[in-house]
C-alpha cells in the first residue's frame, strides 16, 4: 500500500557533521538516507521502524530508512542532501526557491512496489 | 612548530562564533575549543595539503587552468556565476566584477535559503537589530519556522535562549520563548510555548496575529491548527514585552507563499512597535551568505539573481536565480564558487551542471567539483586565509588565517580570471 503524504526537508546535526566528512562518506549517507515519520502513519502503511521505504514524486524516487519520529500525521521529514533532492522539482514560482518544504510524496514500504494503490 | 590562535571565527553558520581557540602543529590543526559539533569539521576535517588545479581531471599549472577558464567564459553566451556563501566578501566583490566583465548572471545560495526574505524586505522593510541587542535586552523570543538546536547550535547560549546580558542577567529565566513550527523539534522542546501550525498555513496564522494586534476578533476558533486562544496569549505577550525578537527560517521561505509569509511576519513585527520594541532577524545559514547579499546589494542594488547580460544589473528571481537558469538550460557555462549545487539543488537542475563546462573554486571535495572542467583548489577563508564575513545580523566579522599553507584564495583566482578574459 502506498499513500500520499507531505514532505519537509531540513538540516540535522548529523547531516552537518557528515558534510564535513564528505558526501561520499558513510556518515553523510547514513545522515541523509532516512525519513522520519509519524508512528501511526507507519503502522497504517505497514512500515517498520528501521525498515526501507520507497518515496516517489513526479521527479524521481529514492529508498530511505524509515524511523518513527514526533511528526504530525501526514507529514514526513527527510534531512537535506543529495538523495532527497532527487524528489524535489525545479518549479520556484518566480522566486528562485524550489519546494524543499511541502512537496507531496508517495510512500510505500519497499517490496510493495508492484500492485501498490 | 605549534601555535595557539585565539578569537578565531567559525565560518560554518551565520552565527560566525568568533570566540574559538585553535591549536595547530605546522599545518595540522590539532584541537578546536568552543566550536559546536557542526563547526568542528571546518577545522578538524580540513585537508591542508597544497594541490594543483585540474583541467578535465588532469593536474596542470595555474596559468593553464586560468587560461582554460578564461577560454570557457570567453566562448560562453550565457555564463552563470553561483555560490559565494562560504567565501569571503573580498572574493564576493571580485565575483561581481567578473560577472560585470563577462555579462554573466550572478546568484548566491541565498536564492535557495533566504531569497524570499530579501523579496519580503524589498516589499515591506525589515525592522531588525543586532544579536548583541538580543543578548542584552530581549525578554520575549519567537522562533518561527527555524530550528537553531539543529542548524545554529551556539545561537541559544551565545545570543538568545540562555545568553546572559546587561538587562537579562539571569539568562533563560529572564526570557519567555515561543517556537512556531510544523513539527516538534529540539528547539521546541526548549521553549516555554510551542505552537504547532499545519504545513502551508503560516500566512494565515500570521495574518490572524496581525488582526489580533489591531484588536479585531477572528470569526473562527482555530487557525492553521492553532486555537485562537493561544494566538491571543502570544499577542498579549508580544504587546507587553520589553523587547521582543522574532527569528525566522526556512519554514517560512521554503513553504508555499514563501516571501508572502516573510512579509507578513515583517509587517507584524513593524506593527508591534506601536506597543513594544520588537525586531526580527532571519536565521541565515551559511557562514557568509549574508555577505553575499550585502556585496551584491551594494555593488548592483539587488541581493541575488542579478544579470549583467545587457551590460547593467537586472534583477529577476525566477529568471536569473540559479535553479531556474539551470532548469531552463539557459546557462551554457558556470563558475561555481565555494558551494555545492551538485548536492543541494533539485536533481534536474543539478544535472545541467554536468552538461555544460564548469569552473569550480572550492577548498574541499564536492559533488560539483567531482565533474568540474576546471577545478581550482583554494584556501578556506577562516582556516588558511583571512577575510571578512557578515554575521546573520549584518555585522561584519573578521576571519583569521590560523595555519599557513600557501594555498591560493578565491579572490586571487578570480582576479587572474578577470585579467585573462579582459
Ligand atoms: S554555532 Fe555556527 S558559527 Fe558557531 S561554532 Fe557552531 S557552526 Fe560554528
Amino acid at each position: 500500500m502506498s499513500e500520499r503524504l507531505t514532505m519537509v526537508t531540513g538540516r540535522t546535526r548529523k547531516q552537518a557533521i557528515g558534510m564535513h566528512k564528505g558526501k561520499d562518506s558513510p556518515e553523510y549517507r547514513e545522515a541523509t538516507g532516512l525519513v522520519e515519520m509519524n508512528p501511526e502513519d507507519m503502522a497504517r502503511l505497514n512500515i517498520e521502524d528501521g525498515g526501507q521505504v520507497l518515496i516517489r514524486t513526479a521527479e524521481g524516487e529514492v529508498e530511505l530508512t524509515a524511523h518513527a519520529g514526533s511528526l504530525p500525521a501526514g507529514l514526513v521529514f527527510v534531512p537535506m542532501g543529495t538523495l532527497v533532492n532527487r524528489l524535489i522539482g525545479t518549479e520556484t514560482m518566480g522566486t528562485g526557491m524550489p519546494s524543499f518544504k511541502g512537496q507531496t510524496v508517495d510512500i510505500a514500504p519497499v517490496g510493495e512496489r508492484e500492485g501498490s494503490s | 612548530m605549534s601555535t595557539v590562535v585565539e578569537h578565531v571565527t567559525c565560518t560554518f553558520c551565520g552565527c560566525l562564533c568568533d570566540d574559538l581557540t585553535v591549536e595547530a602543529e605546522g599545518t595540522e590543526i590539532r584541537k578546536v575549543r568552543l566550536a559546536c559539533s557542526s563547526g568542528q569539521g571546518i577545522f578538524m576535517d580540513y585537508d591542508p595539503r597544497p594541490r594543483q588545479p585540474l583541467v578535465d581531471g588532469r593536474e596542470v599549472e595555474w596559468e593553464e587552468a586560468v587560461a582554460e577558464a578564461a577560454a570557457i567564459l570567453s566562448a560562453s553566451d550565457s555564463p552563470l556565476i553561483y555560490g559565494l556563501s562560504s567565501s569571503a566578501s573580498e572574493a564576493q566583490r571580485k565575483a561581481v566584477a567578473l560577472a560585470d566583465r563577462i555579462g554573466a548572471v550572478i546568484d548566491s545560495t541565498s536564492s535557495v535559503c533566504h531569497g524570499p526574505t530579501g523579496l519580503a524586505m524589498q516589499a515591506v522593510g525589515e525592522p531588525t537589530c543586532t544579536l548583541g541587542e538580543v543578548r542584552d535586552r530581549a525578554d520575549l523570543l519567537v522562533f518561527w519556522g527555524c530550528n537553531p538546536d539543529a542548524s545554529h547550535l551556539r545561537h541559544f547560549p551565545r545570543f538568545s535562549l540562555t545568553a546572559k546580558g546587561a538587562l537579562t542577567p539571569n539568562g533563560r529565566a529572564d526570557r519567555t520563548v515561543y517556537v512556531v513550527d510544523v513539527r516538534p523539534t529540539g528547539s521546541s522542546k526548549k521553549a516555554d510555548h510551542f505552537l504547532q501550525v499545519d504545513i502551508g498555513t503560516d500566512f494565515e496564522v500570521l495574518t490572524t496575529l496581525r488582526l489580533l494586534v489591531k484588536g479585531l476578533e477572528p470569526s473562527v476558533d482555530i487557525v492553521g491548527g492553532v486555537p485562537v486562544t493561544e494566538l491571543k496569549e502570544l499577542v498579549e505577550r508580544m504587546k507587553s514585552c520589553r523587547y521582543g525578537v522574532a527569528f525566522m527560517g526556512m519554514g517560512l521561505t521554503m513553504a508555499s507563499a514563501r516571501q508572502l509569509n516573510v512579509a507578513e511576519l515583517f509587517t507584524l513585527v513593524a506593527e508591534l512597535n506601536e506597543f513594544a520594541k520588537f525586531s526580527v532577524i532571519p536565521m541565515r545559514g551559511h557562514g557568509n551568505v549574508t555577505g553575499a547579499d550585502q556585496v551584491l546589494s551594494w555593488t548592483t542594488g539587488y541581493p541575488f539573481a542579478v544579470s549583467f547580460a545587457r551590460g547593467y544589473p537586472q534583477f529577476s528571481p525566477g529568471e536569473f536565480s540559479a535553479v531556474d537558469m539551470l532548469a531552463r538550460r539557459a546557462a551554457d557555462a558556470a563558475v561555481i564558487i565555494a558551494s555545492d549545487p551538485g548536492a543541494h539543488f533539485p536533481a534536474a537542475a543539478a544535472a545541467h551542471l554536468e552538461r555544460i563546462p564548469t569552473i569550480v573554486l572550492d577548498h574541499g571535495p564536492s559533488v560539483v567539483a567531482s565533474h568540474a572542467h576546471v577545478l581550482f583548489p583554494t584556501a578556506a577563508y577562516g582556516v588558511d586565509a583571512a577575510g571578512t564575513a557578515y554575521r546573520m545580523d549584518n555585522v561584519p566579522i573578521p576571519l583569521k588565517s590560523v595555519i599557513s599553507t600557501g594555498r591560493v584564495t578565491d579572490e586571487e583566482i578570480l582576479d587572474r580570471i578577470i585579467e585573462a578574459v579582459a
